[in-house]
């Protein structure tokens, strides 16, 4: 709402030395947060003047410019002696008598630009003609600012007060609550109060009954309570638009139209009732306001023809409807260039229908936005008045004295709260006393009630027609809170029950992205949206589960309609966004959630005036699509540049399987892997990862390097790898606790052993055999060496592990680690067919 | 014979000259192992003195060896530390450098305030039931946040399902859960159908906080906001409340931080400006209020008994006036640059 300071100054009587500048805090502080106070004038010291041009003489320059040398009158500012002074001017837009703006010597205008008597193109410059832009008043520069000659300005007087511009405008952010302050009149209350002034209602007039002989109006909808019309006739359609009026309406935003409109606008803005005017002569019989028919059809003011929804409330006569009610009037009773006969209506409109109308007709506007915050019912017929009255005197009309008044103003509904509820909940010490005294200056009707069991009085408490806001009792206490001011709260920090510290699933995430970003990897957060086309360059099959996705309905980009199954796309866009930014060599990962559509059907929206059953809430909150975290990360280039000690170290599968384990071992779990195939990984280098419970397999995803045509529908960097996890499936594996045993203090030994199976047998599994046959004795095993060549046969392969045996009461003999070792190798040997390898 | 080895001993200016000189005036043909060797043929009563002498001959000789054994030793020792020297300056990659995102890194400071506190951390579903998100936080069905053009609904909207655009259903989650008294923040990812530039992002996050409990009001919110200001940027940074609207909170209020680096020096002085605040001297930070009954009511707490405030705010944005980040873009777009330079967390 954009508010001038002086046309608030004129409804709200405020305390001698009161300026925009130190009414505007007041206002914030109370919740009209002044966002802006626009003042131009304020960026300008010393005098700008009215002056007027006496003649000039154009003066063609070498640089083939043409500069004008002016004579310009400014009053008393004319040097003692002289008519007038010499100013040199670059513009042309302006003739002899002509009154101008001169920015004398000695005054800075906005951006610090002194003015002084200068010598230029041959002649003393004593002053300068200004252009809109130079005074900080608008972007214009395509010449000077010429006044207009009636009235005539007297010269050398104020002419940023001519302009308007020693008006500050301010731009108040009304929030969805405090509809009333959406008009001059509620901000002038508002203020008033609040600064310790004072208000006298110019909108005071009460809604009178129906004089039974105005125009008939039948009310034939709820959302309609309340009619007012008032007919003038004899209007001049031509009227001119007074000054003050258009500068007023300019100033909150608006543009002048015609006198008629502009009426209506002023009034609207003045006291916050919509108005609409009809040429009285296009109505035919009554009018009635009802919903719209099925299939009913309108052309409103824009031209528009409009297919209307039943929902649609219309203002109608016999001739069908004549407007969309508080959103848009019908084109065939619209004010004429020859409309001297009008009727002016003030009706009070459901704020939810108005909303959901303007929105499906997509019509907002000041009126519309008005009903939808809801307007002050009380005001209807006061507003009506004084538009007719403006129409008569500025328009020459009279006022027909048959109003009429259809519907009633509907009463307000009353509350009841103890008195020291204010003081409870804002934490501050409001005396009943002060409480009442705020409450009845912001226009509620107070009654001390009886006392409570506790012995505390009960208040009861009638809002103003205005302050449809105050519905509950704690409505009440924000008011008395608004009127006193939050700074008046004192804090005290509430002492909480003792708490369990993070959940063992916080602690658990944040050990495992502390050490995976401990381990190498940045992590990113990437906008968590898919496409069709991101699923086909993955190469994911028809029925991959990563193809369920959830749809928006309103997604932000058509071409992202999804929902992620998967984190790969957002990193895979990353990585190329790091490249082509020459960053070749990333290490990064996400943990986030991931969406699964299901087929559970749509969710239950229950009352809320009480908790719901136990039923709804577990329908509420299992209805849901499955969203499990899942960790990724993807890795290019170089894991390690090349370096004074080393060459560069390529990023491979090794790097994104560390990341899984270095995440698994952050919550306690050694991870397992088996050789798999699985999109977008390529076939020969992708494990799945995992773990066994109970003898099962239970996988938790998969890494690898990526399969190359992947790396190329993406244009990653070459052998790209990357990995993707289950995070919460993990989780939910994780021990809680870990076992601490004895630690042996005999001494270890330790065996070698280099088995040959064939190449295609997995390592791990040999390893695993390994560990099954030596027993309790083996401390530890490592792969040490791996040989492929003729020593070892073709298709073979030969690995070699260290074998550390330790017993936890002896020191083991030779014997004892060789049997152990020999029953670990005829485990591998049945299993893999692996056969020791003699040196 | 002592003197002879002593000097020689004195000559070998090497480990390896000293072994040498070794053998021949203390080794097994040296003219000490020789005499001694010789006492065994001496008669008896010569035998004790020239035993005594040769013993402290060897003795003598001995001593002078060890010390100069010791004195070589040291030498060379220094000469071979002085040859290791390396250039401890050189550059030492172990791995590439790793980082949490500002984001995590401040999630995990701001909530370890409220664990102080013995609050708790509760976190819920990003894609969230409409009546957690709008009706049951007083939201009425034609407030225009419910719409399409401020809110990402799931396919089809009339399913009711759409992504969270605040972390306050996890505010309701745990009301209808745990019940009161209640002391949570949650932390978590928010969206809205938002322009994506460099001060907005259609998928940003939050840190909300609720507490309910008997007999708590405005004050109470104050001061936890006042300390978790504090905590955060240190002592005598306060907090402002300014009145506002929400529709689960009642009353509420805009939360405004002092600026933490001028304090509001800047205010009108164009001598001194800052950036932090833009020389208002104070930062929108975020929203607040009394926990409106009728939410409360909604999760059937009694309202007669209990009350309480919420509050949330933003963490990008926090990071940016934090950190001096200037788009926000950079949040999103996966620049590994960007997380790196505040590695350690959002310090």
């Amino acid at each position: 709402m954009r508010v001038p300071y002086t046309w608030l100054a004129e409804l709200a009587e405020l305390p001698a030395g009161t300026s925009a500048q130190s009414l505007a805090p007041i206002l914030t502080d109370a919740g009209l947060q002044v966002e802006k106070i626009e003042d131009p004038a304020a960026a300008i010291s010393g005098p700008v003047v009215v002056g007027k041009v006496l003649d000039f003489v154009d003066e063609p320059q070498k640089n083939g410019k043409i500069i004008r040398w002016c004579h310009v009158d400014v009053g008393d500012f004319n040097p003692s002696g002289e008519n007038a002074r010499g100013i040199i001017c670059g513009a042309h837009n302006f003739e002899a008598g002509d009154y101008v703006c001169v920015a004398l010597s000695g005054t800075v205008l906005p951006g610090g630009f002194a003015i002084a008597a200068r010598k230029t193109y041959g002649h003393i410059s004593d002053g300068m003609i200004c252009a809109e832009d130079e005074l900080g008043l608008g972007e214009d520069h395509t010449g000077i600012i010429v006044l207009p000659r009636e009235p005539a300005p007297v010269v050398g007087s104020d002419a940023l007060a001519l302009l308007g511009a020693r008006d500050a405008v301010y731009e108040i952010d009304v929030t969805p609550d405090e509809g009333y302050c959406l008009s001059m009149r509620g901000i002038a209350r508002e203020a008033a109060q609040l600064a310790g002034g004072k208000f006298t209602d110019p909108y005071g007039s009460l809604v009178p009954a129906d004089s039974g002989s105005g125009y008939p109006v039948v009310l034939e909808s709820e959302d309609c309570p309340l009619f007012v019309g008032v007919r003038v006739h004899g209007v001049d359609p031509n009227a001119p638009s007074p000054d003050w009026m258009k500068k007023r309406l300019a100033q909150v935003g608006m543009r002048s139209i015609s006198c008629l409109v502009d009426i209506t606008n002023y009034v609207m803005m003045e006291s916050g009732q919509p108005l609409h005017a009809y040429d009285a002569t296009t109505l035919h019989g009554p009018i009635r306001v009802r919903k719209a028919h099925l299939a009913e059809r309108l052309t409103t003011l824009d031209h528009q023809d409009r297919a209307l929804s039943e929902e649609d409330l219309l203002i109608t006569d016999d001739s069908g409807p004549i407007g969309l009610a508080g959103v848009m009037g019908g084109l065939t009773t619209e004010l004429a260039p020859t409309t001297t006969e009008i009727f002016i209506e003030a009706a009070w409109f459901a704020p939810a229908t108005i909303g959901r109308t303007y929105r499906r007709h997509r019509l907002p506007s000041e009126a519309s936005k008005r009903f939808e915050r809801g307007v002050d019912m009380g005001v209807a017929y006061a507003a009506a008045l004084r538009c007719a009255e403006l129409l008569r005197d500025l328009a020459g009309g009279t006022i027909d004295e048959a109003v009429t008044v259809a519907g009633e103003v509907a009463p307000m509904a009353a509350q009841t709260i103890p008195v020291d509820l204010p003081a409870r909940i804002l934490g501050v010490d409001v005396p009943a006393d002060k409480v009442i005294e705020i409450l009845t200056a912001s226009g509620v009707e107070v009654t001390s009630g009886p006392y409570s069991a506790d012995n505390v009085q009960i208040l009861t408490l009638t809002p103003p027609t205005w302050r449809r806001d105050l519905v509950d009792p704690y409505d009440y206490v924000e008011e008395v809170g608004r009127k006193l001011g939050f700074r008046s709260i004192v804090g005290r920090v509430p002492v909480a029950p003792l708490g369990h510290g993070y959940t063992w699933e916080q602690k658990s995430r944040r050990l495992a992205l502390n050490a995976v970003a401990g381990a190498g990897f940045v992590e990113l957060i990437t906008l968590p949206f898919l496409a069709d086309v991101d699923l086909d360059k993955l190469g994911l099959a028809d029925d991959d589960p990563r193809r369920a996705v959830v749809t928006l309905a309103n997604p932000l980009s058509d071409a992202q309609p999804y929902l992620r199954t998967t984190l790969l796309p957002g990193l895979f866009a990353a990585v190329n966004r790091n490249t082509s930014r020459s960053i070749d060599s990333v290490a990064l990962f996400e943990c986030g959630s991931v969406f699964r559509a299901n087929d559970l059907g749509p969710e239950i929206m229950p009352a809320v005036s009480h908790r719901p059953s136990d039923e709804e809430i577990e329908k509420v909150f299992t209805t849901l699509p499955d969203q499990p975290r899942h960790l990724a990360a993807v890795v290019a280039g170089d894991w390690l540049p090349s370096r004074w000690d080393g060459k560069a170290v390529r990023a491979s599968w090794e790097h994104v399987v560390g990341c899984a384990q270095v995440a698994a071992a952050a919550v306690g779990m050694t991870l397992s892997r088996r050789v798999a195939q699985q999109v977008p990984w390529h076939p020969g280098r992708c494990a799945e990862l995992g773990f066994v419970v109970d003898e099962a397999w239970v996988s938790l995803g998969f890494a690898g390097e990526l399969h190359p045509s992947v790396i190329d529908a993406w244009g990653l960097p070459k052998r790209a790898c990357a990995m993707e996890l289950d995070f919460d499936a993990l989780l939910a594996l994780a021990p809680h606790t870990g076992q601490i045993r004895p630690l042996s203090t005999h001494p270890a030994t330790k065996q070698d052993v280099a088995l040959i199976v064939d190449a295609s047998v997995a390592s791990a599994d040999v390893q695993a055999a390994l560990v099954e046959g030596a027993g309790d004795l083996l401390e530890s095993i490592a792969l040490f060496d791996i040989y492929v060549g003729a020593q070892v046969g073709e298709g073979k392969k030969s690995l070699a592990y260290n074998l550390v045996f330790r017993a936890p009461d002896r020191t083991l003999t030779e014997d004892e680690a060789s049997a152990a070792r020999d029953s670990a190798v005829a485990v591998a040997a049945t299993r893999y067919g692996a056969v020791m390898r003699t040196a | 014979m002592v003197a002879e080895a002593v000097r020689a001993f004195g000559a070998a200016t090497t480990t390896e000259e000293l072994r040498v000189a070794k053998g021949e005036h203390a080794g097994e043909n040296s003219p000490i192992a020789l005499a001694n060797r010789g006492i065994g043929k001496m008669a008896p009563q010569e035998r004790k003195v020239a035993g005594a002498e040769i013993g402290a001959a060897r003795a003598a000789i001995n001593a002078a060896l060890a010390t100069r054994v010791a004195e070589l030793e040291a030498v060379e020792l220094q000469a071979r530390l002085k040859d290791e020297a390396v250039d401890m300056t050189l550059p030492v990659v172990l791995q590439p450098q790793g980082a949490l995102h500002p984001i995590t890194a401040l999630f995990h400071e701001m909530s370890d305030v409220f664990v102080a506190m013995g609050w708790e951390i509760e976190e819920g579903p990003e894609a969230e039931a409409e009546w957690l998100n709008f009706d049951s936080l007083n939201f009425t069905p034609d407030h225009p946040a419910r719409f399409l053009s401020d809110t990402l609904f799931l396919d089809p909207p009339e399913d009711h399902k759409l992504m969270r655009t605040q972390t306050s259903p996890v505010q309701m989650r745990s009301l209808l859960t745990r019940g009161v008294p209640l002391y949570i923040v949650s932390p978590g990812k928010v969206y809205r159908a938002d322009e994506y530039d460099a001060t907005h992002l259609p998928v940003f996050h939050q840190l909300e906080g609720l507490a309910v409990d008997k007999g708590l009001g405005m004050a109470d919110l104050k001061g936890t906001l006042d300390h978790l200001a504090q905590a955060m940027f240190g002592a005598g940074v306060n907090t402002r409340l300014r009145p506002h609207y929400f529709p689960f909170t009642e009353p509420s209020a805009e939360m405004d931080l002092e600026c933490f680096v001028c304090h509001g020096e800047s205010v009108g002085n164009p001598e001194r400006p800052c950036r932090t605040c833009k020389s208002e001297g104070w930062i929108e930070w975020g929203g607040c209020g009394v926990v409106n009954p009728r939410v409360l009511a909604a999760a059937g707490i009694d309202t007669d008994i209990y009350s309480g405030f919420a509050f949330g705010m933003g963490v990008d944005r926090t990071v940016m006036f934090r950190n001096d980040a200037s788009d926000l873009r950079d949040f999103a777009e996966g620049d590994i640059r960007f997380a790196r330079q505040l590695v350690g967390g959002a310090r």
